[in-house]
């Protein structure tokens, strides 16, 4: 949720401002922009260093020595050039799901429904491959990508269209949403799109490797990334910088500013929830086409709900997803070194990822209560 | 607990300051409330009054200064321990439960309430608590039926009942009725002569100070500028101190020859539900013109809320119609910018502004997309805080920055940014509820001249109002509006205050009988 600080407001000069260097024409929002930043920053450390401290409790309990288990998760996350690329891996679908989260909630709702766009993303994309077969290569992948994030954004966009006319909560319906999206896919995959050849699990038809996305030159990174960081950027931007941003703001603030403006709220809401949603179904379609070559339940891994835990660390900004993920991601990518040098289980990693969670949703209460950074 | 024998605390407050960021809220205040006295506190918003107070009140910590009471320096760290004290203050918004009792909501105040409580027992001590009491409740009742006035004399049994005997009361009169007031203000007097109780009364009237208080203390930009007997002093000479060289100017109101004919907005058998389902606004009608002031008169909750937020957008019509210019009005963005109509509705903080954003934000709200603001969907910031200093600077707007929060800002303040939005040039049709609403009088004054300005410009002004003051200063044409109804319609030169008193209270004395 967006906090920003209440005594924030007090470290401003009663001069005025010389004019406006670049850093402090950033934001719309409360008053020095800088000191917002700096405190959500502060409260974001803050959380994750508290958690970690639990975790540490967590594994000392199990037995084991935390200052270990601490090396090695930097060891599995960013301690080589093969890890930081298994991290910059799992990221990229993160960055994505997590703006499901984080665009919602600029206009004021909590959309949790990011596996279940991603889920049928994937199996949109491999319908749209299996369509446009024999085309170039690059065609009939834009053309996985773009049904993969109509899918995403029309099942979000069905969120907040039953948000705004039907007054359904969307928290509750984008979850349950998960649901039916994974029963879907899995009936699909286990039926009529199943290829029959793959025996170890259910898997569909697979998209034709011509129209595969390959890695960034010199690294086994997939393109995905690069898509995700620039939507990313793209969306700050818009946010922040153009009309549509500015109304999504007033709605998020205050709906009933948003009446008296006449803005129209339910048209908002479903560019919101339509943009997230495509973001989540975009990172399903990439994963398909870079990663698995097919949808199977390899992709129903959690990418959606991380995404969550992302969006909420990084304060609903886009911006900041980016580097959240890559940690995040880096946390999950350590989860095999655990597992192997310490024989933890694999899950290990998602306990950490819970206490981040925990904790960062705790950290919002201390939201503009920091003595030292209102001096 | 309900000695009222026991002598009022005497509270005295010495060299007190407190400092928000750079803004010196208070400054060396010292001031003593002697008890068993009626303390008027006088000043402008911003004038440091409630922060001196809630000092005192404990929700506050003051940077210097002491308190004592009862010749005791007291550290108040919490409001549990001004509590403790005796020290109690009554808000201008309720806080009671309107579907208890009178005597559950004064039950529910005790610091420590039995697992089990003893009704019958509770009833027999607050008939013999009520019985001490200048006025009278009956403990049975439920706090929903109940008026404005008596909700008031509700919260005051409740401090009174809780033991406290050092009364802040603030603005108590912004919601009663002129009658209501003048009853709650002198049993609070009564009261205080008593010898059991010391009141101290924010507030912004000056009749109110001159009739009902007995020492005064004027406050400016966070001092104490004077304190003194009321029998001793003037209005004249309060009002020179509490403004300084501000002159408080009404209105410039001369009779008009002749209001442009044709209607620019008409409401035509408009209903509208209230929050809990049934009809508030029933078969009103009503037309504003251009270059008039057209005021709906009424007692605050007999529609008007309603009534407001229908052309506001906020509440959807249950039918009816609205025209502005002859044409079907759907309150969407483009129509309001086509047609110039512009709402300024009660509690803009909660109602007009996006507290998370800043003021300029708030500024902006209606303009931010269109030039020479927005440029091809992109807002322009150099040219919107540009654009925004102007305004703060024309409207006095106090704030440490354009980029504050708008809810740092004083009530005032964020009445004054509010209007500086929707005063703006492209005006034809201004809807206004209460704009003047807990302001002081120097700004009121300016507000209504503004409002007068507009209306000479030959903008439609549709002003609703329960301070029968304001709209017998501005109006052109006043209607009165009771039980969701137009009850009555006059001209501004045959109304009569008296008369239009009897229409507004007409019909929920009958509701009540």
């Amino acid at each position: 949720m967006p906090s920003s600080s209440d005594s924030a407001v007090d470290q401003q000069p009663l001069t005025k401002l010389p004019a406006a260097p670049w850093s402090r024409q950033l934001s719309l929002a409360s008053a020095p922009a800088y000191a917002a930043a700096l405190e959500s920053a502060c409260l974001s450390i803050g959380a994750l260093v508290v958690a970690l401290v639990l975790f540490g409790i967590f594994v000392a309990v199990g037995g084991h020595d935390p200052l270990a288990v601490y090396g090695a998760l930097y060891l599995g996350a960013f301690g080589t050039r093969f890890s930081i690329e298994g991290a910059l891996t799992q990221a990229s679908p993160i960055i994505l799901t997590a703006l499901c989260t984080a665009v919602p909630a600029r206009v004021g709702l909590l959309v949790i429904g990011g596996e279940g766009a991603l889920v049928l993303g994937g199996l949109c994309a491999v319908l749209c491959a299996t369509a446009s077969a024999g085309a170039p290569g690059w065609i009939g992948a834009l053309v996985a990508l773009l049904g993969g994030t109509c899918a995403g954004a029309a099942w979000i966009g069905a969120v907040g269209a039953l948000k705004q006319w039907r007054g359904v909560n969307e928290t509750i319906s984008s979850l349950l949403l998960n649901y039916i999206a994974i029963a879907l896919f899995n009936h699909l995959i286990s039926g009529p799109i199943r290829d029959f050849s793959q025996t170890l699990k259910a898997t569909s038809w697979p998209v034709p490797p011509a129209f595969g996305i390959g890695s960034i030159p010199g690294w086994s990174v997939h393109w995905g990334l690069v898509i995700g960081i620039g939507l990313c950027i793209v969306l700050f931007v818009v946010l922040r910088y153009t009309t549509l941003g500015f109304s999504m703001d007033i709605l998020g603030g205050n709906r009933r500013a948003a009446q008296v403006a006449g803005l129209p709220i339910g048209r908002l809401l479903i560019v919101a929830c339509l943009i997230g949603g495509g973001a989540a179904g975009l990172a399903g379609a990439i994963e398909v086409l870079a990663v698995h070559g097919a949808a199977s339940e390899s992709l129903i891994v959690g990418f959606g709900y991380t995404g969550i835990l992302v969006a909420f660390l990084a304060r609903q900004n886009p911006l900041a997803v980016i580097p959240v993920a890559l940690l995040v991601g880096g946390i999950s990518a350590s989860g095999g070194l655990l597992q192997r040098r310490f024989d933890m289980p694999d899950a290990t990693t998602q306990v950490l990822e819970g206490l981040i969670f925990i904790c960062v949703l705790a950290s919002s209460a201390f939201a503009g209560r920091i003595r030292w950074l209102a001096r | 607990m309900n000695d009222i024998v026991q002598p009022p605390p005497c509270v005295e407050v010495r060299d007190l300051s407190k400092r928000f960021g750079s803004v010196q809220a208070l400054c060396d205040a010292s001031v003593r409330f002697a008890p068993g006295r009626v303390h008027a506190l006088l000043g402008e918003n911003g004038a440091g009054k409630s922060t001196l107070v809630k000092c005192i009140m404990g929700y506050y910590r003051a940077d210097s200064g002491m308190i004592r009471v009862d010749g005791v320096a007291q550290a108040i760290r919490s409001p549990q321990q001004s509590r403790a004290l005796g020290l109690g203050m009554v808000y201008q918004h309720f806080t009671l439960v309107s579907q208890m009792s009178v005597a559950e909501n004064l039950v529910l105040g005790r610091a420590r309430i039995p697992a089990r409580i003893d009704w019958k027992a509770e009833h027999r001590a607050l008939t013999e608590f009520m019985r001490t009491m200048p006025f009278r409740l009956d403990p049975a009742r439920r706090v929903a039926s109940l008026s404005a006035g008596e909700k008031q004399k509700l919260e005051i049994l409740k401090q009174l009942y809780l033991g406290r005997r050092f009364l802040v009361l603030d603005e108590p009169t912004s919601v009663l009725t002129p009658d209501e007031a003048d009853q709650v203000l002198s049993e609070m007097r009564a009261l205080a002569e008593r010898g059991t109780l010391t009141v101290v009364l924010i507030t912004h009237k000056f009749r109110e100070v001159m009739r009902f208080a007995q020492d005064v203390t004027v406050m400016r930009g966070g001092r104490i500028l004077a304190t003194a007997e009321a029998a001793s002093t003037s209005i004249d000479e309060l009002a020179r101190r509490m403004f300084g060289q501000a002159t408080v100017t009404t209105a410039a109101n001369e009779a008009r020859a002749g209001v442009p004919a044709g209607a620019y907005c008409e409401v035509r058998d408009l209903g509208a539900h209230g929050d809990r389902g049934t009809l508030a606004v029933v078969d009103t009608s009503f037309a504003v013109r251009s270059g008039e002031i057209l005021a709906i008169a009424g007692v605050s909750g007999n529609g008007q809320k309603e009534l407001v937020e229908v052309l506001a957008g906020q509440r959807d019509a249950a039918d009816g119609a609205i025209l502005v210019a002859g044409h079907a009005y759907r309150r969407t963005r483009s129509q309001m910018q086509r047609y110039g109509v512009f709402v300024l509705t009660e509690e803009p903080l909660a109602n007009d502004c996006v507290r998370s954003l800043s003021v300029m934000a708030n500024l902006a709200l209606r303009r931010y997309d269109r030039p020479p603001i927005a440029w091809h969907g992109w807002v322009r910031r150099r040219v919107l805080r540009r654009w925004a200093e102007e305004l703060i600077a024309r409207y006095r707007i106090r704030t440490s920055s354009p980029l504050a929060r708008i809810d740092s800002l004083s009530g005032g303040n964020v009445q004054r940014t509010v209007l500086a939005r929707e005063l703006s040039e492209d005006l034809r049709l201004l809807i206004l509820q209460n704009p003047c609403f807990g302001l002081d009088a120097a700004a009121a004054a300016e507000i209504h001249a503004q409002i007068a300005k507009a209306r000479d410009r030959g903008v439609a002004v549709l002003l609703v109002s329960e301070d029968l003051d304001e709209v017998l200063e501005l109006a052109d044409r006043i209607v009165v509006m009771s039980g969701g109804r137009i009850v009555h319609e006059v001209g501004r030169a045959q109304a009569d205050r008296y008369e239009l008193g009897r229409h507004m209270t007409r019909t929920s004395e009958a509701e009540a009988a």
